[in-house]
């Protein structure tokens, strides 16, 4: 079995403000997510839910407030989902395995039904396959947060069955996961909608930045 | 940072990897200044020094986007900037990586390519140390060039532009010290500017790189 987590799963944002390409788009976010706990993450298109979990993930820094969680307890399941073309499924996954410090791989290949796949390349691999493949990497990663940015993209029903069934088993274990998502996931999780704090530009900034230096250049 | 390594150099290996791009390009060069320049054997053996150090910084050159854009690309660098592994650390081996799927190999194949171009039996062994005291800033200043560039599309240009100029101390000690040593005289005081140029390097520029790439990745 997988290494439970070995730090607390404790994700709390505290009037978080998150710009993209320089301009406030969420402001005044505070939410905490427990160890044990699912928050699923909602809004319309464009509202900010990728770069509120890129801010939460430490990518990018908050224009303003804090994300107080432990070092190294946060794991990040993007868009993309980070897979060499020319590794076969199963070096893809040694490999970040080993990146976080793991070297037990079977749970995440019988997870995610990824079975008799191992010897291919991925770059042979379905949408789906990829998609399954991607989210294994999570649990290889050892790290009791995830945040999962439209996670069953691309996935069929038995797939999405199978990603609930491992974030179910994630909190049993003590973790967490924080998912941006517009379908039901069949999660007893709460929901946490993003549209109330949208940021209005003219009163988001933040003195400290107001000199424009570092959006300007940076 | 082993596995990283590692992944790093299997992908070169496989289908599309880029081993072989340099050196192919670099066996290019020496084999066409010859019908460029002319029979002439002495003008040839005169100027060998300097092209093969053209030549090999080219052929560098040549692969440096490819150090971090894939990565970029495919959302690993994301999931890499969230793992254990410091970004400078990230740096570091991809820039080893990147010598030893270029750099290295030039180096090893420059005394026999200066064959091609008559260089005078004293000149084998020059042209084979000042590469490979200097390759490894070649490649280390490119991460830098790449890590600035790694958002942008078809950044190559700018890169190369950026790179060259720094790439310029390198390639005249380089150069300098390869045509002295092979012309018998004493070679110690450009070997030592190069020396200091790549100890510089490799000690400063993964900071500045992993600066330059967490500016990219918000």
């Amino acid at each position: 079995m997988r290494d439970l987590p070995r730090h607390n799963a404790r994700l709390a944002a505290e009037n978080l403000t998150v710009t993209r390409g320089g301009v406030p788009i969420l402001q005044g976010v505070s939410f905490t997510l427990n160890p044990g706990e699912v928050l699923i993450l909602r809004g319309p298109n464009g509202s900010g839910k990728t770069t509120l979990l890129r801010t939460l993930a430490g990518l990018q820094p908050p224009l303003a407030g804090e994300v107080q969680a432990e070092p190294e307890t946060i794991t990040y399941g993007a868009h993309a989902d980070g897979l060499k073309a020319t590794l076969s499924v199963e070096e893809n996954l040694r490999f970040w395995a080993s990146v976080h410090g793991q070297s037990d791989i079977t749970n995440a290949v019988e997870g995610f039904n990824l079975a008799g796949l191992v010897e291919r390349p991925s770059a042979n691999l379905s949408a789906g396959q990829k998609r399954r493949l991607g989210l294994a990497r999570l649990l290889v990663t050892g790290r009791p947060i995830w945040l999962l940015d439209e996670p069953t993209v691309s996935l069929d029903v038995p797939s999405v069955q199978l990603f609930a069934d491992a974030v179910r088993a994630h909190v049993a274990q003590g973790g967490a996961a924080l998912i941006a998502t517009h379908i039901d996931l069949g999660l007893e999780a709460a929901s946490f909608d993003i549209g109330p704090y949208k940021a209005d530009p003219a009163t988001a900034s933040d003195p400290a930045h107001s000199d424009g230096f570092d959006e300007a250049f940076l | 940072m082993i596995a990283l390594l590692i992944r790093d150099l299997r992908l070169a290996m496989r289908a599309g990897g880029g081993f072989g791009l340099g050196l192919a390009f670099f066996l290019i060069v020496s084999t066409l200044v010859p019908f460029g320049v002319g029979p002439e054997g002495d003008i040839l053996s005169r100027i060998a020094p300097g092209i093969l150090w053209v030549g090999a910084l080219l052929a560098c050159l040549l692969s440096l986007d490819r150090i971090f854009q894939l990565d970029f690309e495919d959302g690993s660098l994301d999931l890499l900037a969230t793992s254990p592994i410091p970004l400078e650390g990230i740096v570091a081996i991809k820039a080893l990586a990147h010598w030893l799927v270029t750099g290295l190999p030039l180096t090893l194949a420059a005394p026999f390519f200066g064959a091609l171009m008559q260089l005078e039996s004293p000149g084998f062994s020059w042209i084979f140390v000042t590469l490979l005291l200097g390759t490894p800033a070649l490649s280390m200043i490119g991460a830098f060039g790449a890590a600035l560039t790694v958002g942008l599309k078809r950044g190559g240009l700018l890169m190369s532009l950026l790179v060259l100029p720094l790439y310029i101390p390198t390639l005249i000690f380089g150069a300098e010290a390869a045509t002295r040593g092979m012309a018998g005289f004493s070679a110690t005081t450009p070997l030592l500017m190069m020396a200091g140029i790549t100890a510089g390097s490799i000690a400063l520029l993964p900071f500045a790189a992993s600066a330059a790439l967490r500016v990219n990745l918000r």
